[in-house]
């Protein structure tokens, strides 16, 4: 068992991770977008479809991560050519009649140049998920035990624990955990627990047809991100690990990213900071009262008793 | 009164005497957590198959338990696809078992305005009486020039491209013992 | 090109994605900016129809530049090859090859001819239309006349193909190539030798394609076209190269192979044909060749008779081939909906197939089921196809009522993949085996219970007939061994009979095991070799992790387990490998075979030296250096004499509907030969500069996209699979959306002569308008998954489109025509029916 010794000013609690901590590495720069990893989660884990809503977000329909999606993959469209005739000064014309000729409209240059490799654009793609913070808030907050760090370092919650309280719905940093609506449980990513038992691979990374999502020894995957990024960097100068530092603001995600665009591009928080991070003090000073409180109480008792 | 820790085993708090004094993990670990089976282990077997949809043709696992298909994942042994499935592959379990599957004939007379329940072997008598019938009604024994035939035009038939090939087998074995030369399949469209 | 592998196929992609990390260019040429765009090195946009003028661009620039690989040109094409010189080239004849009838819309392909050659027996003949096509099969053509043909083997005769080839692609120039497919020049130029510089001895190049190539008026030649610069480039039968068909469906390829297709039967042999197959010597004389492997067509029919017909087909009745019923022309499945409307066909069995969704026009199709005396549809799930009586477009539109429609309907569920055992046969030939896990539920059944009990009822009713015509099917070998509670039919007894038995009755292990006597059997020849030694190969599994990298114990690949095709390729002339880096198959001169990593295809004791002798016959006639054996002439066909319909060489038409004109040859817009169906219930878009083409300014093409399959039976009733993509949509530029009012997000109607339908409006930069001929031209992209059944429903995108097709393979044009679109929802209603006649006058 090894201590995660946090000596930020901030918080002096420790947090226990086991040595063979599991985790994900989602390379971005491999993502078709195809879901696989959406559906093979929700059959999984026998969650419930998520509504049928059309959300004309690019190829995105599921929109967020929640109670029932547990993977989710963003779609964002990056082509940075001109507009055609957005650009023109002269005003579009109407929109024809039926019978109206409208072939002079096509006579306009609505193209554009020629779209070389360097600015063909991209459509960025990457799959969402728990992160599994070293310094996990809604671990913190359970009052029940419902969620736990599990002998993976994973963050899983407990349904036969769970009574649905909701503290760790606004705990977390992410948005990731939520209410699951047919269970009324809190309700998350649990890197497929069960699966991890049996020395299964979570069945997202299993299913990922070109392993953008990787699953393995949280160190290993670290080590082999660090590579990653070394060698890809010429090829897409804006990649950048996310996730991947044991000293940012919840102590290092036990599920990372290698990005190819700034975290909020994708509708991560920037700088995620553990929201129970003053509750260390907040506790002593509790704990405290409560013991005067405590021994209060006995000494009333002591003195009933007497009675 | 001695005490019985065992009692206790439940109880977070004693739990908590041991190293995980924070009781954010084994602590807190619950009965259901502790004894969690994946259905893949559970299962009674496994087997071996091929993805229905495009193709690739992924290997596919198919977990029975009950006799029932609980879990359908990526076959890690194919060389094709390496255990790998994309979102349509994985969601075959739920594609055999959709509940808006159709389990019972249906049948809808000439003219008819809604569907009526047929029993299955009468819908196959009542089939082959259409087809005789309607073969024989169209039967084209020679051409205008004399040359052979030796068919009906008045049948046709659609479809093969998800069916097995011994059931495409089957079925052009059957149709051209018929004299039945319109069969067609998605490979035309 | 023509194909979105990431989409379509994200498994099979695993593998390029990984030859990209390994520094492979991976380059997509497509009208959309699309998954595989966003993974590829480069994305290519080109117009919608103008495929071949590209890859005639880029056939032009090797040539031009002496990029092709020339041993490989001169030794494994027919390059060197003479014709004859009554042949005259398209090029310099407005767009027409030498040969083509005007009134007929097809070609005599007697000039076509290698020099000194006969044209094939069957290519004069004319019978119904359509007759030489589907009198092939699926298999290129014999020769016949003087053998060898004569050859030039400097490449220099003026009617050698290489130098026809020369000039019929001149004119496809880069700056052409920019005029007709809104290419840049230099991205042109790019991808020009991105190709040629991957290819060659040390390197291939693979192209990927799918339905983007067949679904034109000239799909067969876009193939063809690819052929071309593969052949030039040196990059058939050799690994990493290749032109891979990327099919749709878990078995469209076993279906061809086994065909329910109406002019093959299995193993590509093709249908008997009334005009010339009255008897099996005159299919023999006919289909058979001298040389190359066609030379056992008898021992491949006879022995599939004997597995059709048993102990009836004997040497006294020809083995039965009079039972085979004749074709006498095209009766495709466009050709049977009209049928259908005529009353000429009453019956149909719909299997696993939802035309009313997935065929262009399908108010005509819902139109010809209303017209049929009886239906069969068996499915998993109630599709569109067994329920237009009740709530087709037409029924809300009021066109048809449903008690005025007479089809008497039988619905019967079927049983899916985990519900019984059979093989599957991949997109790259390879057979793997089903098992079955549970057993249906309820009526559900799988298609070989179907068939198989429908024969044995068929035979009892029919058992006391003395009919002549009844003989055929009461001869039939239909006894197969049952099992179960459902008697099920035992799938593997069927994959014997179709890897065939010998004389012993034991399984037969190679198609050269076949006997024209009438002592073997076997159900189709290129399987032959699948039940081994009483093994089903098709079921093998040895994991992928402990085998090399081809895999060869892993399922059973046609033929005879050749995982390449034409692999001999993969070795130069004398044998050995190309190069150390791309060795595959080669010459063992001390054990005096090939070998290799595969199965070698070729005769594995002929080396490399041989020449045929005089008097040779069927493989024998091949040198050591012909590696394409199938061919008549044991090479790659650059040009093809006979067995195409519309051209030796391809040539850049426009589609049926095409906002612009054919830049290269203005007096032919469309493919010449482009098979028509013009009837009132199929009308055309006015096309080019026409009059009336002003209301469809637009291109439109339909797709499919990673979340659904095909027309959504087996995705839009799965909730997991409905959630991702809920709706219809169209996807359009911005520069559209302006120029037509359209809202993102909000509804827009598509609008043709056909139909109009509505689909939520995705704006997108990922559609790109291009400037063609001095036009801006704007495509509409149409997911063509939507239906009226299921979770989720929309309108269904192949409604707009007529039925036009290829000539050679009927293949209708759903990948460019034109359109109008308008903000806002469709009419409903009987508004809707005027509206449409209001598009059509």
């Amino acid at each position: 068992m090894k201590t995660f010794d946090d000596t930020a000013a901030t918080a002096q609690a420790t947090y226990d991770v086991p040595e063979d901590r599991m985790g994900f590495f989602t390379d971005t720069t491999l993502c078709i977008g195809c879901k696989a990893c959406e559906v093979a989660c929700k059959e999984w884990n026998e969650l419930q479809e998520d509504g049928y809503n059309f959300t004309a977000e690019s190829y995105d329909n599921t929109s967020a991560l929640g109670g029932n999606t547990w993977r989710h993959v963003a779609f964002i469209e990056q082509l940075p050519r001109p507009v055609g005739p957005a650009n023109d000064a002269e005003p579009l014309p109407p929109i024809p009649e039926l019978d109206g000729g409208v072939a002079s409209l096509l006579d306009r240059d609505a193209s554009v140049g020629p779209m070389q490799f360097d600015t063909m654009g991209r459509w960025l793609m990457s799959s969402d998920v728990c992160k599994h913070c070293t310094r996990a808030a809604c671990l913190d907050v359970c009052p029940t035990g419902a969620l736990v760090r599990s002998e993976f370092g994973t963050v899983v919650v407990q349904d036969d624990v769970c009574n649905g309280c909701g503290y760790c719905v606004p705990a977390c940093p992410f948005g990731v955990i939520a209410e699951q609506p047919q269970s009324g449980h809190a309700a998350k990513c649990t890197m497929c627990y069960d699966r991890l038992r049996d020395g299964e691979k979570p069945a997202c990374a299993k299913s990922c047809p070109t392993e953008s999502i990787q699953f393995g020894n949280l160190d290993e995957l670290r080590a082999r991100a660090d590579e990653r990024l070394a060698n890809v960097v010429a090829r897409f100068p804006t990649a950048r690990l996310y996730g991947n530092d044991e000293d940012d603001g919840v102590g290092g995600f036990g599920a990372f990213f290698l990005l190819l665009d700034k975290p909020h591009v994708y509708g991560l928080p920037p700088d995620p900071i553990v929201t129970t991070r003053d509750l260390p003090s907040i506790w002593r000073t509790t704990a405290y009262s409560a013991l005067a409180l405590s021994l209060l109480v006995v000494t009333a008792s002591i003195g009933t008793g007497k009675a | 009164m001695k005490l019985d820790i065992s009692k206790f085993g439940r109880w977070s708090l004693l739990k908590q005497l041991g190293s995980d004094r924070l009781g954010l993990g084994a602590a807190v670990q619950s009965q259901r957590s502790a004894t969690l089976v994946s259905r893949t282990r559970s299962a009674d077997r496994v087997v071996k198959s091929i993805c229905p949809f495009c193709a690739v043709g992924c290997g596919q696992n198919v977990y029975v338990k009950d006799e029932r298909v609980v879990q359908i994942e990526g076959d890690p042994d194919s060389p094709i696809s390496r255990g790998r499935l994309c979102p349509k592959g994985s969601a075959s379990r739920q594609m055999v078992q959709s509940p808006r599957r159709e389990f019972k004939v249906k049948y809808r007379r000439p003219f008819g305005t809604e569907w009526e329940s047929l029993d299955l072997d009468r819908a196959v008598d009542m089939i082959a009486d259409r087809v005789i019938a309607t073969r024989r009604q169209t039967w084209q024994d020679r051409d205008e020039t004399g040359a052979l035939l030796a068919r009906t035009m008045g049948i046709g038939s659609l479809g093969g491209a998800t069916l097995d090939n011994e059931e495409n087998y089957l079925m052009k074995k059957l149709y051209t013992g018929l004299g039945i030369v319109q069969v067609e399949n998605q490979a035309r469209i | 090109m023509g194909s979105n592998m990431a989409e379509n196929h994200p498994v099979g992609f695993q593998w390029v994605v990984e030859a990209r990390e390994r520094g492979a260019e991976v380059i997509h040429i497509d009208p959309r900016y699309t998954r595989t765009s966003a993974i590829a090195t480069m994305h290519v946009p080109l117009r919608v129809g103008s495929d071949i003028a590209f890859l005639g661009g880029i056939i032009n620039y090797i040539i031009a530049n002496g990029r092709e690989f020339r041993p490989y040109v001169e030794h494994y094409t027919n390059a060197a090859t003479i014709v004859d010189e009554r042949f005259v080239d398209a090029d310099t004849n407005d767009g027409v090859f030498s040969g083509f009838d005007e009134a007929e819309r097809s070609y005599d392909n007697a000039s076509w001819q290698y020099d000194g050659m006969d044209p094939h027996p069957s290519s004069g003949q004319r019978s119904g239309g359509a007759a030489r096509g589907e009198a092939h099969g699926a298999h290129g053509a014999p020769l016949t006349g003087s053998a060898p043909p004569h050859r030039d083997p400097t490449l220099q005769h003026p009617r050698c193909i290489f130098q026809l080839l020369k000039k019929h692609y001149a004119r496809y120039t880069p700056e052409m190539v920019a005029n007709v497919c809104g290419v840049p020049e230099a991205q042109f130029l790019a991808v020009a030798e991105a190709l040629c510089r991957n290819s060659g001895a040390e390197r291939t190049t693979a192209f990927a394609y799918a339905v983007g190539w067949t679904h034109h008026t000239t799909g067969v030649q876009y193939i063809r076209a690819a052929a071309i610069v593969q052949l030039l480039l040196g990059n058939i039968g050799r690994p990493g190269g290749g032109i891979l068909a990327l099919r749709g469906h878990a078995s469209i390829q076993g279906s061809t192979d086994i065909p329910t297709l109406y002019n093959i039967l299995p193993g590509y042999l093709p249908m008997p044909h009334a005009a010339m197959h009255q008897s099996l010597q005159h299919y023999v004389d006919t289909v058979s060749s001298k040389t190359g492997y066609w030379g056992y067509t008898k021992e491949y029919m006879v022995s599939l008779l004997k597995a059709y017909y048993g102990d009836a087909a004997t040497t006294a009745n020809d083995f039965g081939f009079a039972y085979l019923p004749r074709i006498d022309g095209d009766h495709s499945v466009f050709t049977s909906i009209v049928g259908m409307i005529e009353k000429k066909v009453r019956g149909y069995f719909i299997v696993g197939e939802n035309p009313v969704i997935g065929n262009v026009n399908g108010g005509m199709h819902r139109k010809a089921l209303a017209s049929l005396d009886w239906l069969v549809v068996r499915d998993l799930f109630e599709i569109e196809s067994a329920s237009f009586w009740y709530d087709g477009p037409e029924i809300e539109s009021g066109v048809m009522k449903t008690s005025e429609i007479g089809t008497e309907i039988f619905f019967l569920p079927a049983a899916a993949h985990t519900e019984k055992s059979g093989s599957f046969t991949n997109t790259q030939r390879l057979l793997q085996w089903h098992h079955q896990a549970v057993e249906p539920q309820g009526d559900a059944r799988s298609d070989l219970w179907f068939y198989y009990h429908l024969g044995v009822r068929i035979r009892e009713k029919l058992r006391d007939s003395t009919d002549p015509r009844d003989r055929a099917i009461l001869d039939l070998a239909w006894t197969y061994p049952t099992s179960g509670t459902n008697a099920d039919p035992d799938s593997d007894a069927i994959l014997r009979e179709i890897n065939g038995t010998g004389a012993d009755g034991k399984e037969i292990s190679s198609y050269t095991d076949l006997r024209a006597d009438g002592s073997t059997s076997c159900g189709c020849w290129i399987y032959a070799g699948c039940y081994k030694d009483g093994i089903n190969g098709a079921a093998r599994r040895k994991p992928g992790s402990e085998q090399d990298w081809v895999a060869r114990e892993w399922g059973w690949a046609w033929p005879a387990n050749r995982r390449i095709l034409y692999n001999r390729a993969s070795a130069a002339p004398d044998g050995t490998p190309w190069s150390e880096r791309k060795k595959y198959v080669w010459w063992d001169a001390g054990q005096k075979k090939w070998t290799g990593y595969d199965e070698p295809d070729f005769m594995l004791h002929t080396p490399p030296d041989y020449v045929p002798p005089e008097g040779a016959e069927r493989e024998e006639t091949l040198s050591g250096t012909d590696p394409f054996i199938m061919q008549a002439d044991g090479v790659g066909w650059l040009f093809v004499p006979d067995g195409i319909e519309d051209g030796p060489l391809p040539v850049h038409y426009e589609p049926q509907e095409s906002p612009v004109e054919n830049a290269l040859h203005p007096a032919r817009r469309g493919n010449p030969a482009r098979q028509f169906y013009d009837r009132k219930d199929n009308p055309y878009n006015p096309p080019g500069d026409a009059p009336g083409s002003d209301r469809f300014p637009f291109t439109m093409t339909t797709y499919r996209i990673t979340e659904h399959h095909t027309t959504g039976g087996m995705s839009r009733n799965v909730p997991y699979l409905s959630e991702l993509q809920p709706e219809m949509f169209c996807e359009v530029s911005p520069e559209l959306a302006e120029l037509r009012g359209l809202e993102h997000g909000g509804y827009a109607t598509i609008v043709t002569t056909r139909s109009a339908i509505e689909a939520r409006v995705m704006v997108t930069k990922r559609m790109r308008p291009l400037r063609i001929d001095g036009r801006t031209v704007y495509d509409v992209g149409l997911p063509y998954h939507w239906g009226s059944n299921g979770i989720v429903t929309g309108d269904a995108a192949n409604e707009l489109f007529a039925i036009v097709t290829d000539p050679n393979v009927h293949i209708h044009e759903t990948k460019a025509a034109t359109c109008d679109i308008r903000p806002g929802r469709r009419p409903r209603g009987a508004v809707l029916a005027t509206f449409l006649e209001a598009q059509r006058t």
